[in-house]
């Protein structure tokens, strides 16, 4: 699905990124942990893109083509689909209109997607125009839902989310990834995997409370524009909850 | 902003005579027309008043309860009009006021019944149709007490005009707890002239609401319509949605007083740059509490252009509230960025914002003629990027 070699990243000049490498299977959940300020979320953006975030060095391919230099929208139209933390409020355009453009062509209905994100309401308002953090999640969700991406990157999902909507969430994400498929009593999950099409995952998280609702594969640390301690999410987290980062400096030298 | 010489256009000689049926006229002028909010099948309108150059060539009402006549028959037939004729507007305001009080060519005259509630709207176009035209109009709008009534009023110019001036008094009358809509779609040429002068009052629980749409070029273009709130709880909210190109300068505002308690004035207008010039002007005067006033004033430079944003507010009593906001600026990248994230492409990302930006859906049109202003600001796209 997604395979990064060798990546450098600078914001300015500074050299945030330093030399990332990471491969996310298709249909393989990835967790991504790390102290503030490690470039997590510089990861993500240089992934979707975006324009402040300069690659010095290194490619990403996903599903097979060389993405290290294309446009936003042709990422986006491979199939890489990205949940902001902090989007942009778009004036004057609706929410619906907004859902309806992530489809492009397919056809959606656009409310039975709402009401799965309890956004029934929010269609008619601009995009994000006075959304609390939560209705951001929600409004996101809608959004890649609509879009169905192959690669679906989140940014800590449980920021600014009551333990309610981190249900709802918790049970989005989860559907987004797995495209709908639940198991099964009387056909191997395996068997079901190999006709649906290929759905990865690659989660920001500090709290680990999205992990409750996913079948997370790997998880790696983020430690000062450096990948290390790659392990099952759950022990890293209860390792990093035991000892804090402290250990990733001793495993990084 | 050249001076305008008023000798320069022909102000006599060109009038057509009646045209029964407005489906009959040229397809280019029902083209120009359609895009001023016209529909010449007449269908769901309460009335039609058009005007080519110097003379009315068509003016009647569909619907009971509202009365829509040529100015110059209203003022024979109603003495003059003592009570509303010339009292918004200032006869020796300046040259032009001059010209249409010294010449009238025509215009409209609507009036409501005291009660009717007009639920389709009626449409008026002013046409500049013969090169070198000047034309002088008068229009006189009265809503009576407790009536509601919608006017899409149009002005075009022929397509290839060698030049032409609309000089338009409109004076706008709206009684208790009556609701007036206005809705102006200006359709001018690289080579119109146009100086409208309005000026109108709301009595008590009385509302006005203003639309104006001017997305095609115009040579130079200056008004500044202004209401007074007379009554307590009048309402007044001026939209505007202005796109100037290259050689266009528009000079353009609104000014709404609040004079009596309970008043409210707002002023929104989206503007955009893409190459000409655009001052834009609000004013909104408290003198009576308690009262309200926003004025929202946004400016996009895209491709070129000057925006002079003034807003004006002005209090003289203890406890009045008026607000402002203003900005001119450009598209913010991260909101380009966010829609390209979602598939759009650059171009279509910059164009979605634009039309969220310009947001005509808040003046509450008729869905056909929403859908010719947005695909006329598709149109007018292209000079933008
Ligand atoms: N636009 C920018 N200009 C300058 N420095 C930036 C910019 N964006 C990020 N940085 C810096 O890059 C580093 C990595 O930031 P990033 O947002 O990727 O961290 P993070 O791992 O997501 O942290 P957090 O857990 O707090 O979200 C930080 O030191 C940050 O200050
Ligand atoms: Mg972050």
């Amino acid at each position: 699905m997604l395979r990064i070699e060798d990546l450098h990243v600078k914001i300015g000049d500074r050299e945030v990124l330093s030399g990332i490498n990471l491969h996310i299977a298709d249909n393989e959940t990835f967790i991504l942990f790390g102290p503030n300020g490690s470039g997590k979320t510089t990861l993500l953006m240089t992934l979707m893109g975006f324009g402040n975030y300069e690659i010095t060095k290194g490619r990403i391919l996903f599903r097979g083509h060389d993405i290290t230099h294309a446009p936003i929208y042709e990422r986006a139209r491979l199939g890489i689909g990205m949940s902001f933390q902090r989007p942009p409020t778009i004036h004057g355009l609706k929410t619906r209109h907004m859902v309806r453009m992530c489809a492009r062509d397919s056809e959606i209905d656009v409310d039975a997607l709402a009401r799965k994100v309890n956004m029934d309401e929010f269609l008619e308002r601009d995009v994000n125009a006075g959304f609390s953090g939560g209705e951001i999640k929600r409004s996101e969700l809608l959004q890649l839902m609509a879009q169905k991406p192959y690669l679906l990157l989140f940014d800590e999902p449980e920021s600014g989310v009551d333990l309610e909507n981190m249900k709802l969430i918790g049970h989005t994400v989860r559907e987004v990834l797995t495209g709908g498929i639940e198991p099964k009593p009387n056909s191997s999950m395996k068997q079901q995997l190999v006709l649906k099409r290929p759905v990865s995952g690659l989660i920001i998280t500090h709290t680990g409370y999205i992990l409750e609702y996913l079948n997370a594969d790997r998880g790696q640390v983020l430690f000062n524009g450096h990948l290390c301690c790659e392990a099952n999410p759950r022990n890293i987290l209860d390792h990093i909850s035991q000892y804090g980062y402290q250990e990733c400096v001793r495993c990084l030298n | 902003m050249e001076k305008i010489d008023l000798k320069d256009f022909r102000f006599t000689g060109s009038t057509l005579g009646e045209i029964a049926d407005l489906r009959t006229m040229d397809a280019a002028d029902k083209a120009e027309m359609l895009m001023s909010g016209i529909d010449v099948e007449e269908r769901d309108r309460a009335g039609t008043y058009l005007q080519v150059d110097h003379g009315r060539v068509h003016c009647k009402s569909l619907q009971q309860g509202v009365e829509v006549l040529d100015i110059k028959e209203a003022l024979a037939r109603y003495d003059g009009l003592p009570e509303y004729y010339w009292t918004q507007v200032d006869k020796d305001k300046d040259e032009f006021t001059r010209s249409a009080a010294g010449d009238l060519h025509g215009g409209y005259f609507i009036r409501t019944e005291k009660g009717a509630k007009i639920a389709e709207p009626v449409q008026s176009c002013l046409f500049l149709k013969g090169d070198m035209v000047g034309q002088n109009v008068h229009n006189i709008i009265i809503v009576a007490d407790d009536s509601e009534l919608h006017i899409i009023t149009g002005c075009s110019v022929a397509h290839g005009s060698k030049g032409a001036a609309h000089l338009g008094i409109t004076e706008i009358f709206v009684g208790k707890n009556a609701k007036l809509t206005f809705t102006m779609i200006h359709n001018w040429a690289e080579t119109t002239v146009v100086r409208p002068r309005t000026g109108g009052v709301v009595d008590e629980g009385g509302v006005f609401v203003n639309n104006y749409v001017l997305l095609k070029p115009v040579k130079d273009l200056q008004s500044y319509p202004a209401i007074r709130l007379n009554g307590r709880g009048a309402v007044a909210r001026f939209n505007s949605v202005i796109v100037a190109p290259a050689g266009s300068h528009v000079d353009t505002g609104s000014r709404i007083e609040l004079n009596a308690p309970d008043t409210k004035g707002e002023i929104i207008s989206r503007t955009i740059a893409s190459g000409g010039t655009i001052i834009a002007r609000g004013f909104i005067g408290g003198n009576a509490v308690p009262a309200k006033g926003h004025l929202e004033c946004k400016g996009l430079i895209l491709g070129g252009g000057v925006i002079h944003a003034i807003p004006e507010l002005l209090g003289s009593v203890d406890g009045v509230e008026l607000s402002h906001e203003a900005a001119v600026g450009k598209i913010a990248q991260e909101e380009i960025e966010y829609l390209m994230a979602r598939g759009l492409d650059e171009e279509e990302a910059t164009s979605t914002i634009v039309r969220g930006f310009l947001n005509v859906d808040i003046m509450g049109l008729p869905k056909e003629l929403q859908d010719v202003i947005e695909s006329t600001i598709s149109e007018s796209q292209k000079d933008m990027f």
